[in-house]
């Protein structure tokens, strides 16, 4: 029997400062045990929970695509007691992953079909292991259009600057990127908020089209209208929640809404799914 | 004590009707034998299903904490001083209350009860002084007076010290009761005398605390063994954190408890805790001659600086 | 598998025999209620108990249970990695559990071997554990185990049903692992040819003295939602102090809290007994608490017992009947009473208060 408590031991290979407050690093881990890697086999969407012995778990979406090898790669808010130890620590240390856990954005439903990706703050992070996905030269075909609307509070909050930049210049893939507000003259995308920016530039609803949304409550509270304004069904609509979690494998009880554990059950749901279900998430 | 019940129900009709109150919190008839539950009602037709017998044991005060609506309260003595310490530290305005006060000649101990039948307990029936406890092939009557919850059994404020109605004319206050003895029992032991006896009464805790939670002086937003950043107290059973737990905790009651006895009523296992809470009420006595939640007037020595203030403990 | 006869006379010599191979548990007298505890030295296990005071849970999944050892130590090779901590799952035989209580793990055990993930710590436990209950001839008036999927001679969940019929128990033998306990014990002798009907006869006559009832007919067919905000819940949760009780003492509560705690340089993950009854028990690290008043979690409780698992496995309530926190609750919230509230509720226009 695998005991699933037990974390792969990992080495912190990279951390990288992304956002201008300094609340948000990306990790970069490498297994020690090289076997673990194809043990950690993920999907985009999923979760792990990242380890650290003396201080806790916290679950965190895996930023990286399963198309990049050799590595796995977290982006954590500083937020409580184990993330701002981790924010502490640096290259070369050693903790634990355990994972890959929950369930994965529907791929295999969405072959064929357009693909809107709407994200918001720091919760961008398994949307990038999506697109990264979706984008490369394997999977690029098996998907129609693929939009994505991204916005973040400053044009310093957002995620992985660089790498939006180089989608932006990819004709592939359409990119809205948004803020809330800037100040800075040079900035050439869009100023609005991300339900806003939705509404102007989403493509129609249609048979054919999913929308991925993931965002900070608040986000998700003024976009779905949106979506519903377009015409966007609510089976098609995926988005990923986020709960207080310990073991993260559906036993401890702590992340269960109605009949489902959003660590196990989730935490990707379809609109239509979290209708029947309490708002207690 | 039986006749309350149909004051309370009628003073508790009137306020609700006349709009006096947003409702009133006393108890109604529990599911089972010598348990009542306590019960709100916003209406004349439930304040009809509020009742009072010797089974009241829990301290309706721990419901008042930071409401906002104008509530009657059902409150015997130690339940009053509650409420009075409420005021004092901000966790409800007394012109939010009418306290509904009654006078109390004590709560049973139903786990007293239950040790001395010889089986399990399926009716209790009450009368002016005695009860009877009925169950398969069994019938025993008790004198109240000796299946008292302890802390009844020594009780120097049976009436409310605040009211708006009283439910009947005040009761005799018990005379020459030594409150301590049991206190100054664990005093006369020595450390390891001590150490076995917290050691033995602390061993079938199971940290649910439910002491805590039915104390009506409890209210922390986050309780210290609930804080992680850092965290004080582990959650486990280590013998070390369990005290660490009691023993804290009766501290920061310390000039505020007024031995309800709440908490050992409450508590699953069994647990006599009210030993440490009533040593700081004694030193509290001893050293400031403060007895908790007699007056909303007058501020807890905790609170105040006095130039007498004894200090011979600063070495 | 068959029925045997245990001269009550042989019963202490039997359990001396068994405990060469078995760890014993039962039944002993503590203060004043009854708890699990190892049988050693010859102790008996008092099986005039009608139940003890928290349920036998703690047996397979206690209170607090280390999962690994680490070291913070970087001196060491193995420094930061999790480490498994050494367990003992020898053979152990519980002896007196009730039916009730047997059910009870049965439940438990869906939600700790799924096919996705199976909990070790738990597993192992139960697995290397023979039960051996023993009927209840005299159920207590809280006890309402026929309505809520067990009966008070129930043998889901056990290894062997002992049944007291006066003299001597009538040991029906269920499993495997049931017929290895008898033969380590050397109790042999065949039952009397009517052993079967004189069983049933008991089991009758015991579900017969079960006063107390639940009924769960409709709860599978209301919609979660209109549940959910139905108006009762202020009613139901306002005497409530959330303090765990409840959960504790309950059979099929089973959440938990993986908690670190170190001292100086070597430290233990354990996992600790946690209860939905505590404000923390949701509280995200950002501050947001989805169930963050105590309406919240009292609904969770009677929800998730009577109405998400039944949706979820579709086996009855998560639920045994047991009546403990009933007895325990210190101001008496009565599952049975919620429970009947829930499965009488006809939606009306009016709603809870509270989302």
């Amino acid at each position: 029997m695998r005991n699933p408590y037990l974390p792969y031991p990992v080495r912190i290979d990279a951390i990288s400062v992304e956002t201008e407050d300094k609340n948000l690093k990306t990790f970069k881990f490498v297994f020690l045990n090289p076997a673990d890697e194809q043990k950690f086999a993920y999907k985009a969407g999923q979760f792990a929970e990242l380890s650290v012995a003396g201080k806790g778990e916290i679950p965190i979406g895996i930023a990286s695509s399963p198309t990049e090898k050799g590595f796995a790669m977290f982006t954590v808010n500083k937020v409580g007691l184990v993330s701002s130890f981790l924010h502490s620590m640096k290259v070369g240390d050693v903790m634990g992953l355990r994972g890959p856990m929950g369930n994965w954005y529907p791929w295999e439903r969405m072959e064929g079909k357009n693909v809107v990706i709407i994200g918001g703050g720091f919760a961008f992070t398994t949307l990038r292991s999506s697109i990264i996905y979706m984008l490369h030269p394997d999977n690029r075909k098996k998907f129609k259009d693929i939009h994505v609307i991204y916005g973040a509070r400053t044009p310093g909050m957002l995620l992985y600057r660089e790498e939006l930049a180089d989608w932006e210049r990819r004709d592939d893939i359409h990119m809205h990127i948004t803020v809330d507000g800037t100040s800075d003259p040079n900035w050439k995308y869009n100023v609005g908020f991300v339900p806003a920016i939705t509404e102007k530039k989403a493509p129609p609803a249609g048979n054919d089209t999913y929308a991925i949304v993931c965002g900070p409550p608040i986000m998700i509270k003024f976009t779905q209208p949106v979506l519903d304004k377009l015409g966007y069904p609510h089976d098609k609509i995926i988005m990923s929640l986020e709960n207080r979690m310990k073991c993260g494998i559906g036993m401890c009880g702590r992340c269960n809404i109605g009949k489902e554990f959003v660590c196990k059950d989730g935490p990707v749901f379809t609109l239509e799914q979290l209708n029947q279900t309490p708002r207690e998430y | 004590m039986l006749s309350y019940t149909e004051k309370i129900r009628e003073i508790a009709g009137r306020l609700l009707a006349s709009g006096a109150v947003d409702m009133v919190i006393g108890f109604r008839q529990g599911t089972i034998p010598m348990m009542n539950e306590p019960h709100f009602a916003k209406t004349p037709a439930e304040a009809a299903k509020l009742m009072w017998d010797s089974h009241c044991g829990i301290n309706l005060a721990n419901y008042l904490t930071d409401r906002k609506e104008r509530i009657g309260i059902v409150a015997k003595g130690c339940d009053s001083r509650n409420i009075v310490t409420h005021i004092i530290e901000n966790k409800i305005k007394r012109e939010q209350l009418v306290v509904i006060g009654v006078p109390c000649r004590g709560m049973v101990d139903k786990r007293k009860i239950a040790m001395k039948c010889p089986g399990e307990i399926t009716e209790v029936i009450e009368n002016e002084t005695g009860l009877t406890a009925k169950g398969n092939g069994f019938s025993q009557a008790f004198e109240k007076k000796d299946v008292l919850q302890h802390n009844c059994s020594l009780c120097i404020h049976r009436n409310p010290v605040i009211h708006d109605e009283m439910v009947a004319p005040p009761v005799e206050e018990q005379k020459d009761v030594d409150r301590y003895a049991d206190v100054r029992a664990v005093e006369a032991m020595n450390p390891e005398q001590r150490w076995k006896y917290f050691e033995d009464l602390l061993s079938p805790c199971v940290r649910c605390h439910a002491c805590r939670n039915a104390c009506p002086l409890c209210y922390c937003p986050t309780c210290f063994v609930d804080e992680s950043r850092p965290q004080w107290v582990g959650k486990g059973q280590d013998a070390s954190d369990v005290r660490t737990f009691h023993f804290l905790r009766a501290y920061h009651c310390a000039g505020r408890c007024t031995d309800c006895g709440a908490c050992e009523r409450a508590c699953p296992v069994g647990i006599n805790m009210r030993v440490f809470t009533k040593k700081l009420e004694k030193d509290c006595l001893d050293l400031f001659g403060w007895e908790a939640g007699l007056s909303p007037e007058v501020r807890p020595p905790l609170d105040v600086y006095r130039p007498n203030d004894p200090n011979d403990f600063i070495k | 598998m068959k029925t045997i006869k245990i001269e009550k006379s042989q019963w202490a010599s039997g359990l001396e025999k068994a405990s060469k191979a078995f760890r014993l548990i039962g039944p002993v007298k503590e203060k004043e209620f009854h708890s699990f505890k190892p049988l050693t030295n010859g102790a008996q296990p008092d099986l005039t108990c009608l139940n003890t005071r928290l349920s036998p849970k703690s047996l397979v999944y206690p209170q607090s249970e280390v999962m690994f050892n680490y070291s913070l130590d970087e001196g060491r090779e193995d420094h930061h990695q999790m480490k498994e901590a050494a367990k003992d799952y020898s053979p152990k035989a519980v002896i007196g559990i009730r039916p009730c209580d047997a059910k009870a793990f049965a439940l438990v055990r869906m939600n700790f071997d799924t096919p996705d993930y199976q909990d070790p710590y738990w597993l192992r436990a139960y697995e290397s554990t023979t039960w051996v209950g023993l009927g209840c001839t005299s159920p207590c008036s809280s006890c309402f185990c026929t309505s809520a999927g067990c009966g008070p001679y129930h043998e889901e969940g056990l290894d062997v049903l002992l049944a007291d019929a006066g003299d001597h128990y009538l040991a029906k033998i269920l499993t495997e692992k049931g017929a290895t306990f008898i033969d380590a014990a050397g109790w042999k002798a065949a039952a009397p040819k009517d052993a079967d009907k004189a069983l049933a006869a008991m089991r009758a006559a015991a579900e017969a003295k079960i006063t107390s009832f639940v009924q769960t007919d409709r709860l599978k067919a209301l919609p979660n939602n209109d549940l959910y905000s139905a108006s009762f819940w202020e009613d139901v949760s306002f005497a409530c102090i959330n303090c765990g009780t409840c959960t504790y003492s309950c059979p099929t509560c089973w959440c938990f809290d993986i908690q670190d705690e170190t001292r100086g340089t070597s430290g233990v993950r354990m996992k600790n007994w946690d209860s939905c009854m505590y404000p923390l028990f949701t509280l995200h690290g950002t501050g947001h608490n989805p169930r963050g008043t105590k309406l919240h979690r009292v609904r969770q409780r009677f929800m998730h017992k009577l109405k998400y698992f039944v949706d979820k496995y579709d086996k009855g309530i998560q639920c045994v009947g047991c009546g403990r926190c009933v007895r325990l609750c210190p101001v008496n919230i009565d599952i049975r009473r919620v429970c009947n509230m829930m499965n009488g509720f006809a939606a009306s226009g009016e709603a809870c208060a509270i989302e």
